[in-house]
C-alpha cells in the first residue's frame, strides 16, 4: 500500500542558522496512529509544519495522498487538518462562526449538520454562540481540533495534543483519535507525554536534534526494548548464586537480599517456571517478589541519552 | 479556485468592519464633516473660487481622497497583520487557498470598505455643499483603483510590519503627509514654483488632481497622467505583494 504521507531527504535551516531537520525519511501509513516523540528544540514542530505548509523546506520533498506538498499544494493541503500547539484564536468570534470559517477556508461547502455533530461529540456544542475569549483553555483547545476537522481530513496533525490539558479533556481527546482512526482517518501526532505514545499510537517515530533515529510498530518497540524485570526479596540473605542457578544471568542486590532476574515478556519458554522451581530446590526461601517492565520512557530516555552524551534523562 | 475560501475570509473581513462599526465608519465620518465645518465653512467662506467652484466644493473630492488612502492602508494592513501577531495566520498558511485568492479576499474586502466609507463622505458633503460630478463613470475608476492599490499597499506593510509601532508609523510619517501635501486641501497652482515642481514628486498629487477633475473637469496635471500613474502604482503594489507572498517574506520561515 502506497504511504499516505511520504517524506524524503527532509532539511531545514533557519535564516538564524539554526539546522531544524537534517534529511528526515519518513512514510506514514494510512489510517495509522504515528507518534513522533522527541525533547525540546527536536525538530518535530518544525517537521510537522512543513508538511502542513507553514515553513518552507530547505532541502527534500514530502507528498500527501500522493500529491507534492509544493506543486500541488491544494490537494495535499485540503486532505490534511492541523491542530496547532499553541492556542491561538480570533478572540471576538463566536465558536460556530470560527468553526465555519475553517470549512470554508478548505474549500468545502457549508455543512450544518456535519458542524454540529462535530461540536456535540467535542462536547462544544451549548457554547457554539460563545465568543472564543470567554472560554477556558481547555475548551480553546477543542475549538481548535473542531476546526482542524471541520473540513473532514482524511489525515489529522495533532502538533502536543495534551500539553496543559485536565485529565477529562485528554480521555476525550484519546476516545476521539481512536473513533476517527476507525473511521479511516491518520492520526499523527507529536507529543511530550510518553505514556500517551504508549497508549495511542500504533508506531512511534523518536525523533533528536533534527534527526529520526528510529521508527518502529510500538509492539515491536516494546517488545525488543522492553524486557521484563523480575525481582525476587529473600527471606535470607545470599552470599552468592548457588551454581545451580547459574544459567539464568541472576543478579544478586541489596546486599544479597534480593534476586534480579531479566527475561523476555513474549518468551515462549518456561524458563520462569522452570527458575522459581529451581529456587525452591535449592532451598532459597522467597518472601515477597515483583516484576516490572521497562516502560517506552526508560526505551525513549535511553534512545536519546545514547545519541546525546550528557544528556541525562532528556525529556 | 477555492470560492469558498475567498468567500469565507471577506466575509470574515466585513463582519470584524461591523464589529468596529463606530471607530472605523463613524469616526472618519465625524472627522470629515469636522473638516467641512472649519475648513469649508468657516475659512472657505474667505477663501476666493479654486479652479471655478467654490472652496467647499473644492475640497470633498481630496476629503474623499484623503480618506480613502488611509482607510485603504489601514484596514488592509490590520487585516493581515492581526492574524501574524495573534498566530491564527497558521491556518490560512495551511489552507488550499493559492496566493491570488488570499490578496482577493483580503484586498477585496479591504477595497469594500473603504469605498463604502467614500460613499457615505460623499453623502455627507450634500448637506454642506452644491455637488456636481462632471465624469461619473472616471470617478468610479479612479475610486475603485485608489481603493485596490492603497488596499494592496496596505496589504504589504501588514505583512512587513512586525510590530504593531511599524504598522501605525508607516501611515502617520509617510501617508499622512503625502495625501496631505498632495492638493487635498489646494490646488498645487496656488504653490510657489519651487514647491509645485517639488510636488509633482508626490504621488498622491496625480491621484487627487485625477479624482478633482472627474468631478469638475479642472485638474493640476492631465487626466491621461493621473490614470497611468494609479496603474503604475497598481502595478508596482501587484508585483510587490506578489514577491511576498511567494518567498513566504515574514509569513513563513
Amino acid at each position: 500500500m502506497h504511504p499516505v504521507i511520504s517524506i524524503s531527504g527532509l532539511s531545514k535551516t533557519y535564516a538564524s542558522g539554526f539546522c531544524a531537520l537534517k534529511g528526515v525519511d519518513l512514510d506514514i501509513r494510512q489510517g495509522e496512529i504515528f507518534a513522533l516523540l522527541g525533547p525540546n528544540g527536536a525538530g518535530k514542530t518544525t517537521l510537522i509544519s512543513i508538511v502542513c505548509g507553514l515553513v518552507n523546506p530547505s532541502a527534500g520533498r514530502v507528498t500527501v495522498g500522493g500529491c507534492d506538498i509544493v506543486r500541488d499544494y491544494r490537494a495535499a493541503r485540503a486532505m490534511v487538518g492541523l491542530v496547532p500547539q499553541e492556542l491561538t484564536t480570533d478572540a471576538f468570534e463566536t465558536v460556530w462562526n470560527t468553526v465555519s470559517f475553517s470549512r470554508g477556508l478548505f474549500g468545502k461547502p457549508a455543512n450544518p449538520a456535519y458542524l454540529e455533530r462535530l461540536l456535540q461529540d467535542l462536547s462544544l456544542w451549548n457554547k457554539k454562540d460563545n465568543k472564543l475569549l470567554t472560554l477556558s483553555g481547555g475548551m480553546k483547545r477543542r475549538v481548535l481540533i473542531a476546526k482542524a476537522l471541520s473540513h473532514e481530513p482524511q489525515i489529522l496533525f495533532l502538533d502536543e495534543p495534551t500539553a496543559g490539558v485536565d485529565v477529562e479533556l485528554r480521555r476525550d481527546m484519546w476516545q476521539l483519535v481512536r473513533r476517527l482512526r476507525d473511521n479511516g482517518v491518520t492520526v499523527i501526532l507529536t507529543t511530550h507525554y510518553i505514556e500517551e505514545a504508549e497508549e495511542m499510537a500504533d508506531r512511534i517515530g523518536v525523533i533528536t536534534r533534527g534527526e529520526l533515529i528510529l521508527v518502529e510498530d510500538k509492539a515491536a518497540l516494546m517488545r525488543k526494548l522492553g524486557g521484563k524485570q523480575l525481582t525476587l526479596q529473600l527471606a535470607a540473605p545470599l552470599e552468592q548464586i548457588p551454581a545451580a542457578l547459574s544459567n539464568y544471568g541472576l543478579v544478586l542486590a541489596k546486599g544479597g537480599r534480593e534476586l534480579v532476574y531479566h527475561y523476555e515478556a513474549e518468551g515462549e519458554d518456561n524458563a520462569l517456571v522452570d527458575l522459581l522451581r529451581e529456587l525452591a530446590a535449592a532451598g532459597i526461601v522467597i518472601a515477597d517478589l515483583h516484576t516490572s517492565q521497562r516502560s517506552l520512557e526508560d526505551i525513549f530516555v535511553s534512545l536519546v541519552s545514547e545519541r546525546e552524551p550528557g544528556r541525562e534523562g532528556a525529556r | 479556485m477555492n470560492w469558498h475560501a475567498v468567500r469565507a475570509i471577506y466575509l470574515f473581513e466585513m463582519a470584524r468592519t461591523r464589529r468596529t462599526l463606530l471607530q472605523s465608519v463613524l469616526a472618519p465620518v465625524i472627522t470629515t464633516s469636522l473638516y467641512f465645518v472649519v475648513f469649508g465653512s468657516a475659512i472657505g467662506a474667505r477663501i476666493p473660487e479654486v479652479g471655478g467652484v467654490s472652496y467647499g466644493a473644492f475640497l470633498v473630492p481630496g476629503l474623499i481622497m484623503l480618506n480613502l488612502l488611509t482607510q485603504s492602508v489601514s484596514n488592509a494592513s490590520f487585516g493581515i497583520f492581526f492574524p501574524k501577531f495573534s498566530r491564527t495566520i497558521y491556518e490560512l498558511l495551511s489552507a488550499p487557498v493559492s496566493h491570488f485568492e488570499i490578496v482577493l479576499s483580503y484586498v477585496g474586502a479591504a477595497a469594500t470598505k473603504s469605498i463604502l466609507l467614500s460613499v457615505i463622505i460623499l453623502a455627507t458633503a450634500t448637506f454642506f455643499v452644491p455637488l456636481r460630478i462632471e465624469h461619473p463613470l472616471w470617478m468610479i475608476g479612479f475610486l475603485l483603483l485608489t481603493a485596490v492599490s492603497f488596499s494592496l499597499l496596505g496589504f504589504i506593510l501588514g505583512i512587513w510590519a512586525d510590530n504593531f509601532e511599524k504598522l501605525q508609523l508607516v501611515p502617520l510619517l509617510i501617508i499622512t503627509p503625502l495625501t496631505f501635501l498632495g492638493g487635498s486641501f489646494y490646488s498645487i497652482d496656488m504653490l510657489p514654483p519651487v514647491w509645485r515642481t517639488l510636488t509633482l514628486f508626490n504621488p498622491v498629487v496625480y491621484l487627487v488632481s485625477g479624482f478633482r477633475w472627474s468631478f469638475y473637469g479642472h485638474a493640476d496635471v492631465a487626466v491621461g497622467i493621473s490614470l497611468g500613474m494609479s496603474m503604475l502604482f497598481l502595478a508596482v503594489f501587484v508585483g510587490v505583494a506578489t514577491w511576498m507572498l511567494r518567498t513566504g517574506y515574514r509569513l513563513k520561515p
